[in-house]
């Protein structure tokens, strides 16, 4: 059980990271979840609240070290320090190399992983001073595999995965945990993006045969989260249906 | 109220985990006390918070013994 604990998890209005928030909430943690808008932010509090859970939703721009600050301090001040940290925002902007806008790639790079670093380093003060807190990111297949028309995406998750392991070798003495989860293709609204024709064609390479769902992910952070996690750091937790194995 | 030296000697005792003697005012943090590059940085957050203040980080670097973190915070804080 988190009882007690407070969770930050970013992206939180929808797909993975809504099933991580009620997951974590589900387990007793008080659940901050944050969404880039007002009405993102709102209807977060609401389903925490739906589920009868402590916490609620903020508007958060995770470019913006200087909003990461504010909302961090407004946390801490409501809910107290963060300990368990999940770093789930993301988006995608996919195009051939040959293709690509400067945007689309800085933008991944600014959202993707820049949002990361900045989040991390700003929840770490707390967590050394609880003496302990948990950092759990969420990549992608695709940063371990590669996929075509993602260079961009890629990049940025497998940036994740170096980030989190060399944030492991620093804070472990801490007993702080830093650990990835790499989804594989989860029924969400950004591969709901994808031609039903690709949709199909994915699940064929996928021995448990079908999409996961965000609550699969869910459960592995919670894992992460919770005692079950205490002596795993620097860890990449594949967690695919068994379409990519290590 | 405890003078400077003595609020900083006990936020490096319990960082460090030193006993007191042995936080004599140039004693190095790193070199004589075996703190490590992560116990510096904590330190300095505790001192931070001990006088309610913002140390840059390069002045941060620069504080490696007592005798310069008690002249760090006398030269910029009315503690």
């Amino acid at each position: 059980m988190l009882t007690g604990q407070v969770a930050l998890v970013t992206g939180a209005s929808r797909g993975i990271g809504k099933a991580i928030a009620l997951d974590l909430a589900a387990q007793g943690a008080i659940v901050i979840g944050t969404a880039t808008s007002e009405s993102g932010a709102q209807s977060i509090s609401a389903y925490l609240a739906e589920a009868g859970a402590k916490g609620a939703g903020k508007c958060l721009n995770v470019t913006s070290a200087e909003m990461i600050g504010e909302v961090l301090a407004q946390v801490t001040e409501e809910f107290g320090v963060p300990t368990i940290l999940v770093n789930n925002a993301g988006i995608t902007r996919d195009n051939l190399l040959m293709r690509m806008k400067d945007e689309e790639w800085d933008d991944i790079i600014q959202t993707n992983l820049n949002s990361v670093y900045r989040m991390s380093k700003a929840c770490l003060r707390g967590m050394m001073k609880a003496k302990g807190g948990r950092i759990i990111n969420i990549a992608s297949v695709v940063g371990v595999m590669g996929n075509a028309g993602q260079t961009n995406y890629a990049a940025a998750k497998a940036g994740i995965i170096g980030f989190s392991k060399s944030l492991a070798r620093e804070v472990g003495a801490r007993n702080i945990t830093v650990n990835t989860i790499a989804p594989g293709f989860i029924d969400t609204d950004m591969t709901r993006a994808l031609p039903e024709e690709q949709r199909a064609a994915l699940t064929t390479q996928i021995p448990l045969n079908r999409l996961g769902q965000p609550e699969d992910i869910a459960k592995a952070v919670t894992f992460l989260a919770g005692e079950g996690g205490s002596y795993i750091t620097g860890q990449t937790l594949n967690v695919n249906g068994g379409m990519y194995m290590i | 109220m405890s003078s400077i030296e003595e609020r900083v000697k006990k936020i490096v005792v319990e960082q460090l985990g030193v006993e007191e003697d042995q936080v004599t005012p140039d004693a190095s943090f790193v070199d004589d006390l075996g703190a490590d590059s992560l116990d510096t940085v904590e330190l300095v957050m505790a001192l931070e918070e001990e006088f309610d203040c913002e140390i840059p980080d390069e002045e941060a670097e620069k504080i490696s013994t007592l005798a310069q973190a008690k002249a760090y915070i006398e030269a910029n804080l009315d503690a």
